[in-house]
């Protein structure tokens, strides 16, 4: 059963690639969009740390 | 009626409510795509004209579906954007826009795995393989022109025209395989009429593909903040919101 279900039916080269792909695409989505938020927020405390050394 | 409407042009409002949106979302997202794996891998029958690897369905065609889906939400926020002059409009584009190229990327990619056994070639010049080819190449546009500007806000401008007209693509792939002659097969899920599945094997794939749209909703609520912050940068309820 397991060796029938990791072979798929001749197809395991095209089909767990293809998983395979899809994991990879999810992940790097949800990576990339935390770097961003995380870098955007780094910015953002800048930026406002500046204004706030300016004022003074 | 059209108070929630106003609220969504106001940046402040957009943040929190993403910010308290996109947990939940990736919660409803892994619920919904560990079903859809777990039954579309093993529960569901195989094909029986092709076999196991019409299991590659289950990412293709979400993939697929998001890429488009992506494009329509990135073209209606432009395009709003572009109208009413509202700033998060260009946002939610700007945010759009990279999550809907990497679908698109997965559609090409698993469907190419996919032709390779189906259709004995990896690649066609095929109507339905070419516009969506040319959907991703639309993505990389935008993208390319929204940075292309010294001035944000003409790089904003010039993306959000670029999306707007670059939405005639849409229906372009869908009917692709209705309006000429293709390798591809129809459409499967979204049609007129009953899906030509059966249940066993249509639920893991509604599942997943709505596990992507609430997996897509999660990653625009991050990037969205993001986007919301670097155009905001200067305003004062940015410095409680980043305390959070």
């Amino acid at each position: 059963m397991t060796n029938e279900f990791w072979s798929m039916g001749g197809y395991a080269r095209y089909v767990w690639p293809c998983y395979g792909i899809a994991g990879a695409v999810l992940a790097w989505n949800l990576w990339a969009a935390g770097r961003y938020l995380a870098a955007a927020k780094l910015r953002a405390a800048r930026a406002l740390a500046m204004a706030s050394s300016e004022a003074r | 009626m059209w108070t929630w409407f106003y609220k969504l042009a106001s940046p402040p409002y957009v943040y929190g409510v993403a910010a308290a949106l996109r947990l939940w979302l990736f919660g409803a997202a892994a619920l919904a795509m560990g079903y859809g794996l777990i039954a579309g891998l093993a529960i569901a029958p195989p094909d029986y004209q092709q076999g196991e690897a019409f299991r590659m369905i289950y990412v293709h065609v979400p993939g697929a579906i998001l890429s488009l889906t992506v494009y329509t939400v990135m073209a209606a926020a432009s395009a709003v954007a572009l109208i009413w002059r509202i700033k998060v409009g260009h946002a939610v584009a700007a945010a759009s826009a990279p999550i809907g190229a990497s679908f698109a990327l997965l559609a090409l990619v698993t469907g190419s795995l996919w032709g390779k056994p189906m259709w004995g070639t990896y690649w066609a010049w095929d109507p339905r393989l070419t516009s969506e080819l040319i959907l991703l190449f639309l993505y990389v546009g935008v993208m390319s022109l929204r940075s292309a500007f010294e001035d944000p806000l003409r790089g904003d401008r010039a993306a959000a025209l670029l999306a707007v007209v670059g939405v005639v693509n849409v229906p372009i792939v869908h009917f692709s395989v209705v309006w000429w002659n293709s390798l591809h097969q129809g459409a499967t899920i979204v049609r007129i009429g009953a899906p030509k599945m059966p249940g066993s094997m249509l639920w893991p794939l509604l599942s997943m593909w709505l596990g992507f749209m609430l997996f897509f909703g999660a990653v625009l609520c991050m990037r969205l903040q993001a986007e919301v912050l670097n155009r905001e940068r200067q305003a004062s309820w940015v410095r409680e919101a980043i305390k959070s």
